[in-house]
């Protein structure tokens, strides 16, 4: 069973019934779900938890929907790997990486797609849809596939070939759009009036977004129990970081922690597509919408309608932000394979090179326990880096033109 | 005349109707033309000060208001204009 009550507006708290709707037809305020956090409560333990699937249904008590196996590609429960090499790199002390590119379709996505489309079945659709910068798409497509529903995704037309081949061999209808992210977004915007589909990022999103607390009950559950002191999140909508965040109240709040903890949520932007970062740096309390142009096209939303709960999160908490270069985006996704053997696409790189500025500065202090989400796979976007990798060597098939590349390989790797 | 797009949302005001025709050369004498004809819009898409709710966006022509010159942006015969609501990404 689930523990959800209504569906209730974030600006002016009108409350609704459980629907596939998603802003308020009042102020046009984004909806979330709220539940009976007393009923979890008397529901949940950490033992009930350690019971259930090595997935994000595990959490079941804390989601908005049934967990229904014909949609659940195992996404979720993934690594919390200690990276004290990177830490030393960034004169950092206990560093972890919340290592989400190893979900189904190698990115975060899974998780929000899976109860999406559950709560889509349940709400009887047949058809499901999205706009996507990549990963979504691959998720829904791949996700739609397990449960035998028809798919609708709509991308921009100049994403990457790997996240197009991606989504596309699913078989699912791919609709490239000639226009950026935003203008799929406003488009599919539109069609949710149109067409009686789940559009999971549009009248299902209210459930959908929910999926990403569960990067915040994993985390803390692989913590012992215990949240971290500081969290490092990218962002595009500002979605995922705003439900890391509520996740890890929620876990107090039905019994799991013991104490309410404080987390500082700092966020990661890429410049050349940073209007939360900027609103956030600016003091600012409106965000101006902006054309994107960076290589982290999975963070490339001009127009971010989460961000301002985003800011409110990072300075309530005390977090910062940063919006870094596409140089150093391809500097910090090298670095990251380097220290600790983890290749992540553009946006960890945003991540990455975010930890890097904050830690320099001070912001993000040695003596904290410092995770960081890492959220989609290098494979996706391997143009980032392929001008700048390569072999280190490349010899005749003998023994002599090994012995005389060595010495040069042996020293550039020192 | 100029093609007003309603969302969902708003098309109670609008007798259930998804579009709507009227005149204006502006944004805001559309919008005010709009609250004319079918009375109750202004207070759903605007903040009492006037301005628009930080979750509605208005496109002339598919391009967001917010890049032109705001509620003062020209619409020109023939262009459409869309109310959407803001929505998170993906």
């Amino acid at each position: 069973m689930t523990f959800v009550t209504a569906l209730k507006c974030r600006e002016c708290g009108r409350e609704y019934p459980i629907e596939p709707s998603y802003t308020c037809s009042w102020c046009f305020g984004p909806l979330e779900v709220a539940y009976d956090y007393d009923a979890i409560r008397a529901s949940v333990s950490r033992e009930s938890i350690a019971a259930g699937p090595l997935s994000v249904w595990r959490y079941a008590d804390l989601l908005p929907s049934e967990r229904q196996e014909s949609v659940d590609l195992g996404a979720g429960f993934t690594p919390l790997v200690r990276a004290p090499r990177l830490a030393a790199e960034l004169g950092l002390g206990e560093l972890w990486i919340k290592n989400d590119t190893l979900n189904p379709t190698n990115s975060f996505k899974d998780r929000v797609v899976s109860v999406a489309l559950s709560k889509a079945l349940e709400f009887g659709f047949k058809v499901v849809a999205c706009a996507s910068t990549g990963n979504l798409a691959n998720s829904v497509a791949a996700h739609a596939a397990h449960a035998g529903l028809e798919s609708y995704v709509f991308i921009p037309s100049n994403l990457e070939a790997g996240k197009i081949v991606t989504t596309a061999v699913y078989g699912g209808n791919l609709v490239a759009v000639d226009g950026n992210y935003d203008d799929v977004n406003r488009l599919c915007a539109e069609l949710a009036g149109t067409y009686p589909w789940a559009f999971v990022n549009v009248n299902v999103r209210p459930y959908y977004a929910e999926g990403s607390k569960t990067l915040a009950f994993e985390t803390a559950e692989q913590l012992g129990w215990q949240a971290p002191d500081h969290v490092v999140v990218p962002i595009a909508s500002g979605s995922q970081l705003t439900k890391i965040h509520k996740g890890f109240h929620e876990l107090f709040e039905v019994g799991l922690l013991d104490e309410d903890p404080s987390v500082r949520v700092s966020g990661a932007q890429a410049l050349g597509c940073s209007p939360v970062a900027t609103a956030f740096l600016e003091g600012s309390e409106v965000i101006k919408p902006v054309k994107p142009d960076t290589i982290a096209k999975s963070l490339a939303i001009g127009n971010p309608a989460d961000g301002y709960f985003a800011i409110d999160a990072v300075r309530n908490t005390g977090g910062a932000m940063a919006a870094v270069t596409d140089d150093e985006i391809v500097d910090a996704i090298r670095l990251l394979a380097r220290t600790e053997g983890i290749f992540a696409e553009t946006a960890g790189g945003v991540t990455v090179a975010t930890l890097s500025r904050l830690a320099a500065s001070g912001v993000i202090r040695p003596d904290e326990r410092v995770v960081i989400y890492i959220t989609g796979h290098g494979l996706k976007t391997l143009e980032a880096v392929s001008p700048v990798v390569g072999p280190t060597a490349t010899i005749r098939p003998n023994i002599e033109a090994f012995h005389d590349a060595f010495p040069a390989l042996e020293e550039s790797s020192k | 005349m100029t093609v007003i797009r309603i969302p969902t949302q708003l098309r109670e005001l609008t007798g259930g109707a998804g579009e709507v025709d009227l005149q204006g050369a502006t944004v805001a004498e559309l919008l005010a033309a709009l609250n004319a004809a079918h009375p109750g819009f202004g207070e759903r898409i605007s903040e009492p000060d006037g301005s628009l709710r930080r979750f509605v966006n208005i496109f002339v022509a598919e391009e967001d208001i917010r890049f032109l010159e705001g509620i003062d942006t020209p619409v020109a015969p023939g262009e459409v204009v869309s109310i959407v609501p803001a929505v998170a990404g993906g």
